[in-house]
């Protein structure tokens, strides 16, 4: 069986209501976009769970190395002074 | 259960031993996961808990899909429009599983022909449960309360498992598999309350699904070979026998409720262990059916050859047109 007969895979992302963000839900093989649109409605919104869906084809997602996790993401942890918590004022502006 | 992989003999041979420096990091890995630390796809990962996790979602996905035959037998025999779009919602449910789960299991670099490979030679199992047949409407409403209740019981504890697009996988299917056991309850209490015939066929369905229900949750802890590691890595979170011991309590008075009795003689409450005890389960039929010989082995695998052999010209057609019109496109555009 050799995998070019393989239907490609497909990330697939639902957004449950109006006003929120689309989040990613599961993946699927689909022979193209349409088709992955179809299926996804089938297999992911059985119950309500999306109002819009989009599909982006797993090969053209650019990802973090999670070797990389440290050098990327904690030089964040020492820089408290980017949240609002970090500055005490005085009583009658705490809730600046 | 449906990992049953896990308490089965490891058909894909010994994993090397591995080199002094993996072996630093696999001790580190076992530790993260023994502090409940969730690993992701693209984290590193020991080679062995990596071939354990493929065995294990694959083959749980294969019983997803299985599990559809002895179902679908009765769609076309439902007996009112209800109860068929119930069914057919409940069948459709269980595709959906397979496909959480065999795309869990592709994260960890096997392709799902591979898997699907797997299943058509035989190399890979399913739950020995979906080798029995569905002789009467009343199996129905059985596999809903028992077959599904046991998988319950099974899969709660997956959703914390520390690989995480397993565990995502499981906290979907197991909102959904709460459905499927309470269709299959309301089947059976409309039986009771119907006429002696079928509360007959009722009991009957009961006596024949019970001991199989039991022989899902795998062979007895002291026999059950996998299991320490899965333990440790954070695979499996409470034991075959705690497992089947918490099945049998909650079944108990559910049996109550619709009147029905289990073939078991030695079946009573233990005042002083505050649990039911139980019966000795026959392992050479477990075996029996694992190893390919239960009643419907051979027509299973058979249906599933043939859906995959007979589908092949769609999968083609579909990729021939949809690289047709990715060159039409690219054409237009250049």
């Amino acid at each position: 069986m050799s995998n070019n007969k393989e239907w490609p895979l497909w990330e697939v992302f639902l957004r449950s209501r109006a006003g929120l963000d689309h989040k990613h839900c599961g993946s699927l093989h689909a022979a193209d976009g349409a088709m992955a649109l179809q299926l996804a409605r089938d297999v992911y919104t059985r119950r309500q769970e999306g109002v819009s869906i989009w599909v982006v084809r797993a090969d053209h997602i650019h990802a973090s190395d999670p070797t990389d996790k440290a050098a990327l993401f904690d030089p964040m942890a020492d820089k408290i002074y980017r949240h609002p918590t970090f500055y005490e004022l005085p009583d009658e502006v705490d809730h600046m | 259960m449906y990992t049953q992989a896990m308490d089965i003999p490891n058909t894909d041979g010994p994993t090397a031993v591995p080199a002094i420096n993996e072996q630093a990091r696999e001790a580190e890995f076992n530790e993260r996961a023994g502090r409940g630390e969730i690993v992701e796809a693209k984290d590193w990962m020991p080679e062995a808990y990596r071939k354990t996790l493929v065995r294990q979602i694959s083959q749980h996905a294969h019983s997803e899909i299985v599990g559809m035959l002895p179902e679908g037998n009765w769609v076309t025999r439902a007996p009112s429009l209800k109860r068929k779009t119930i069914l057919l919602a409940k069948i459709q449910d269980e595709g959906g599983h397979g496909l959480y789960l065999y795309a869990a299991a592709e994260t960890l670099g096997t392709s799902r022909d591979q898997m699907l490979d797997a299943l058509h030679t035989g190399k890979a199992k399913y739950s020995s449960i979906f080798n029995y047949p569905t002789l009467t409407w009343a199996d129905i409403g059985v596999i809903g309360w028992l077959v599904d209740g046991a998988a319950i019981m099974n899969q709660v504890p997956l959703c914390r498992c520390s690989y995480g697009p397993y565990a995502r996988a499981m906290v979907r299917i197991c909102k959904e598999e709460s459905f499927h056991q309470r269709q299959g309850f309301d089947l059976l209490l409309a039986l009771s309350k119907g006429s002696e015939a079928q509360r007959a066929m009722m009991q009957d369905a009961v006596n024949r699904w019970w001991w199989p229900v039991l022989m899902m949750f795998g062979p007895h802890d002291k026999d059950s070979q996998n299991s320490e590691l899965s333990m440790k890595w954070g695979i499996k979170r409470i034991s075959n026998d705690e497992l089947r011991q918490q099945f049998v309590d909650a079944t108990m008075p559910q049996g109550e409720l619709l009147g029905v009795t289990f073939p078991d003689p030695d079946l009573r409450y233990n005042e002083a262990r505050g649990h039911y005890d139980f019966g000795a389960i026959d392992w050479s039929e477990f075996w029996n059916v694992v190893n390919g010989h239960g009643p419907c082995n051979k027509e299973r695998l058979q249906a599933r050859v043939d859906a995959w052999e007979e589908g092949a010209w769609v999968r083609e057609a579909a990729l021939a047109h949809a690289r047709k019109q990715a060159a039409r496109v690219a054409a237009a555009a250049a």
